[in-house]
């Protein structure tokens, strides 16, 4: 390696010049939510182990309306991630039976379908519905 | 050959990736419902304390912490780079280290519930 690398000057102005980049780029800010909602378990796990009164405050913060304008763009943007996840998964897994190869929406539509089977679930445990 | 650190710090963001692809659209549905005043039963405290306080759930929440965190850190990092920035190694130490951290403060919190 040289001493002194030649560093390309670089903006973030790239991400406008094509809607791939862009819908990339969206993708890639849904790790944003995603840590921060992860983060608000590790807080809400912190107020279960103080107690009742501390878990029924954070339940009562919740209900402020920053708080669910946050939910709703996270949940949109952990749903958009799952859907560019599972959409890769046939390039990721490629599974091959004999000579053919399974094609790519079978491989795809599987993980959409245990992702719904399994969201379902998760509500219905949790007492949802 | 060059020794890399990749598949280290790959192997928990294809985890974490898979894991929070399935899982963490429902999760945010159950807080946000709670939000909206319509909680689930679950999220009542004596409920959530005994769930919580069985050791298989806190092993499994403890997991999807970290593979959660790790996976955006992860990400996060990339992103940086992607938006010009070039300290990559002072950023990766920063969003490596955050999610580690996060991830002891969860598991002191488990063992105290």
């Amino acid at each position: 390696m040289s001493r002194k690398p030649y560093v390309r000057e670089m903006t973030s102005e790239w991400i406008f010049r094509h809607p791939r980049y862009l819908r990339y780029m969206t993708r890639e800010f849904s790790c944003l939510f995603i840590g921060a909602w992860t983060l608000m378990l590790v807080c809400a796990l912190a107020r279960l182990s103080e107690g009742p009164e501390a878990w029924a405050s954070f339940l009562a913060g919740l209900k402020s309306p920053l708080i669910i304008a946050f939910h709703v763009v996270a949940l949109a943007f952990a749903v958009y991630h799952s859907i560019t996840w599972f959409n890769l998964t046939p390039k990721a897994l490629p599974l091959q039976i004999g000579e053919q190869f399974v094609p790519d929406a079978a491989i795809s539509g599987a993980h959409f379908a245990a992702w719904a089977a399994l969201s379902i679930a998760v509500l219905y445990l949790a007492g949802a519905f | 050959m060059a020794i890399s650190n990749k598949p280290i710090v790959w192997g928990p963001f294809a985890a974490g990736g898979t894991l929070t692809a399935f899982l963490t659209p429902a999760l945010i549905l159950l807080t946000l419902l709670a939000a909206f005043g319509h909680a689930p039963d679950l999220l009542a405290y004596d409920r959530m304390h005994a769930f919580m306080g069985h050791w298989l759930v806190k092993v499994a929440v403890a997991g999807v912490v970290f593979l959660s965190l790790w996976s955006a850190a992860h990400r996060l990092r990339i992103t940086c780079y992607d938006l010009g920035m070039r300290a990559d190694i002072a950023i990766a130490t920063i969003v490596y280290a955050g999610a580690i951290a996060a991830t002891a403060a969860s598991v002191l919190y488990l063992a105290r519930i």
